[in-house]
């Protein structure tokens, strides 16, 4: 246990629901997603007695953690979760491991069975802790009322600092209904102190040596600027405009450099742009800043990025060589490393490789002039609707309503094309699964975006069998009024699924259509939201329009050409320069080797 | 990139004696694919708050050294040390070995069981418990010997170890 400093509990008795509240108060909560049950009635009722923290009721618990882990991500806050014993607690765990795979502060509540029956099998008794140990990035289970508040700020602590993450709390019911000390936040003192954020200036200064004398220099922004906060995406924009060199993003990254600006190339990986992707394969020095070299983003790795001086910055050590070795690793919050790049930029003298890096634009344009994106778009009124154009429609669409917008997308193609085709200005937008992959996860995103940012716009980008998996939190949705806006591109696939089939297995589409589909749009009217439906390409604008002024939730189910792929596309166990760039291109997967098509 | 060769290596690390701490290491063991070839755990300071475990693990220099990250964020872990990488150090296990045979062999297990300085614990008439300390090797090649002599049953602690000298795990 951490330690405390103070052993001076307040005089008034309080239960241990009533010091939860207490302590919750104290880190600055406001909102909790959660679920009640039996083991969590105490919680229920000191929540019903409290007026600071409001409670958003979702319909599953998986719900809840996905939605605090928008919450979290869109306002920069620790989103709280709260969920019953059991099958409550089972059910949040694919929303605890997304929430570790992104890197996203939670602290999730558990109830549990009184600490007596523990290991009897009692109703609705679940190891919780053994459970979600290989979930979170720590946790807890309570068994003394002393334990109680110093337990909840260290869950707090440890998921905000450093690399953030999620904590449970497994909270036995005698504990919170007997009575219990409170220790307030100053008294203890938590085991986060192992965390280097301020980095170690010599590795900096060689750094940005290499970056001086680079010719074809590269950076690559992953989520880790996102969770610096926005002063770390303040500091990028400053110190790219110094370089002049140009930037790439991983899927979790966007946002953190504008993604109108000229020296934004796009997404980098499986589905990057040529440009992005021939720059990492090209580069002489890649400056890896909160990113860490997932396999969407490395392709084959023995042949990522061959020839570069690679640059990595992560807080956390275990990142640096885990994947790709590394020629300098700087340790540390990447705002705090960019903010000593940028003063030993100034400090350092001149580039001498101005020419080179002239040049190196020159190819890069050479590149980006192939317009990787584009996509042909019968123009007939009564047109199918290209998925891709859907998706940019809704982007230019949006944008012009100039409302601060917020976007969460399902897993799939429509996920791959919204990163493609939405270009963020602003870090904490952008609202997506990108190391689990969990479909569900976008609808009860958009519930946890528009709680934390009531006024703003608030879109899902799904899939149409994506959306199914979690799509009881329309309820949610009609409960709080929350105007989301859900746009389901609907291509009646599992269209990654069936791209990856036709690509790799000849083909053969085992099981992925999505047959009985429901009607979306009496689906939306069932939960009270309004329904829409476009089928031809003359409707789709105003169809989106619609949404877009629509003062409540909607849906509009688009029903897009069933067969598109998500170009471009590097197989998986090839090269960044071994991309497929069309339909064109794409083969039988003749070309895609054994270990390949082992590849997830 | 250079092919690296796999070896062993022995951490030490320190932890807070919590319930799920040793869960918590195991299982990032067995998680992220590591090997443990031993493992030994007690409390060792005074209130038994902290304990020290020792892993004997397999890997290459890259791989051990991802252990080591790896363990390094672990909550309850406050301090980690790979000792084959940081200077000289001590590693000792104990063996509890028993013998069951007559005439001969018993005779020779005895006389092998000085030249190791393997004491006698437990002795019956067909039978008896040895008691070893040493190095992993030492205690390797006296289960060895024992073989052919009527080797019967082996009981292993696993590897203690600390670093030489005055510095101290504390010292890393
Ligand atoms: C929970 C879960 N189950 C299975 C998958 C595997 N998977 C990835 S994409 C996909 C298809 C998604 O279909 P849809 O939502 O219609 O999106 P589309 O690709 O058609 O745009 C599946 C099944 C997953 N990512 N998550
Ligand atoms: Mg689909």
């Amino acid at each position: 246990m951490m330690s405390t400093t103070a052993h001076a509990p307040t005089t008034t008795a309080l239960s241990g629901a009533e010091v939860l509240m207490r302590a919750l108060i104290e880190q600055g909560v406001e909102v909790i997603f959660g679920y009640p049950g039996g083991a969590v009635l105490p919680i229920y009722d000191a929540l019903f007695k409290q007026s600071h923290i409001r409670h958003i009721l979702v319909r599953h618990e998986q719900a809840a953690v996905h939605a605090a882990e928008a919450y979290a991500r869109s306002t920069g806050k620790v989103g709280v979760v709260l969920v019953t014993s059991g099958p409550g607690a089972t059910n949040a765990v694919t929303g605890l491991l997304d929430a570790m795979m992104d890197s996203i502060p939670l602290v999730c509540l558990s109830g549990q069975v009184p600490t007596a029956l523990i290991g009897n099998d009692a109703f609705q008794e679940a190891d919780t802790t053994g459970i979600t140990r290989p979930v979170t990035k720590y946790n807890y289970l309570v068994r003394r009322p002393e334990d109680l508040a110093p337990a909840v700020h260290e869950a707090f602590a440890i998921a905000r600092s450093g690399r953030p993450g999620p904590v449970l709390v497994d909270l036995p019911k005698n504990i919170t209904v007997g009575d219990a000390p409170y220790i307030g936040a100053q008294d203890i003192r938590p085991r986060t102190t192992k965390v280097r954020t301020q980095p170690e200036r010599e590795a900096v200064a060689r750094a940005v040596a290499a970056m001086k004398g680079a010719k074809r220099p590269l950076f690559y922004t992953g989520g880790g600027i996102i969770n610096a906060g926005p002063q770390a995406s303040e500091a990028l924009r400053r110190l790219v405009d110094m370089t002049g060199f140009p930037v790439t993003s991983t899927l979790m990254g966007l946002g953190a450099f504008p993604g109108t600006d000229k020296r934004f190339l796009g997404m980098l990986g499986m589905h990057g742009t040529y440009e992005a992707n021939l720059a990492t394969h090209g580069c002489d020095v890649l400056i890896a800043l909160g990113s860490r070299f997932d396999d969407r983003v490395t392709g084959r790795v023995n042949a990522f990025s061959p020839g570069s001086f690679k640059i990595h910055v992560d807080i956390d050590p275990s990142q640096i060589n885990k994947i790709v070795h590394v020629d300098e690793g700087i340790v540390g919050d990447v705002g705090a490393v960019i903010d000593m790049m940028i003063e030993e930029w100034e400090h350092q003298p001149a580039a001498t490789h101005e020419a080179d890096l002239a040049a190196w634009w020159a190819q890069i344009e050479g590149w980006r002039a192939l317009d990787c994106l584009r996509f042909t778009q019968d123009g007939a009124a009564d047109a199918i609707i290209k998925p891709q154009q859907a998706i940019s429609r809704i982007y230019e669409l949006a944008r012009e309503t100039r409302r601060e917008t917020y976007v969460s997308t399902e897993v799939g193609q429509h996920q791959m094309w919204a990163a493609q085709f939405f270009r963020f200005d602003s870090p904490n937008r952008w609202l997506t699964s990108g190391g689990l992959g969990t479909m569900g996860y976008g609808l009860p995103a958009a519930v946890g975006a528009q709680v934390a940012h009531p006024d703003a716009l608030v879109m899902d980008i799904a899939g149409e069998a994506s959306t199914l998996m979690n799509i009881q939190e329309l309820g949610t949705i009609a409960q709080y009024r929350l105007p989301v806006k859900i746009f389901i591109i609907n291509n009646h696939y599992m269209g990654m699924v069936r791209q990856w089939q036709e690509l790799l297995h000849g083909s053969r589409y085992s099981e992925s259509y999505s047959d009985a589909l429901p009607d979306f749009v009496k689906l939306a009217e069932s939960f009270h939201a309004r329904g829409l439906r476009v089928t031809r390409l003359d409707e789709l604008d105003n169809t989106i329009r619609q949404a877009l002024a629509h003062d409540g939730p909607v849906m509009v189910d688009i029903c897009v050409a069933e067969g598109e792929n998500c170009f471009p596309m590097i197989p998986s166990g090839a090269a960044h320069n071994e991309m497929i760039l069309g339909p064109e291109q794409e083969s039988s997967g003749a070309e895609v080797s054994t270990e390949g098509r082992m590849l997830v | 990139m250079q092919q690296e060769i796999s070896g062993s290596a022995v951490i030490s690390l320190l932890v807070d004696n919590e319930s799920g701490a040793l869960a918590r290491i195991v299982e990032l063991f067995s998680g992220r694919g590591y090997n443990i070839q031993s493992l030994t755990v007690a409390p060792v300071d005074e209130q038994g708050t902290t304990s020290r475990v020792n892993i004997v693990t397999t890997g290459t220099p890259s791989a051990i050294g991802q252990v080591k990250v790896q363990i390094e964020r672990l909550v309850p872990v406050s301090r980690v040390v790979n000792l084959s990488d940081a200077g000289p150090y001590v590693a000792r296990e104990m063996a509890l070995v028993k013998v069951v045979s007559s005439g001969e062999s018993r005779t020779e297990a005895l006389r092998i069981a000085e030249a190791f300085r393997a004491r006698a614990v437990d002795t019956t008439a067909t039978s008896f418990v040895f008691e070893l300390t040493g190095s992993s090797d030492k205690l390797d090649s006296f289960i060895d010997l024992m073989r052919p002599l009527g080797l019967a049953e082996v009981s292993r602690t696993g590897v203690a170890s600390i670093c030489r000298g005055p510095k101290t795990i504390q010292n890393f």
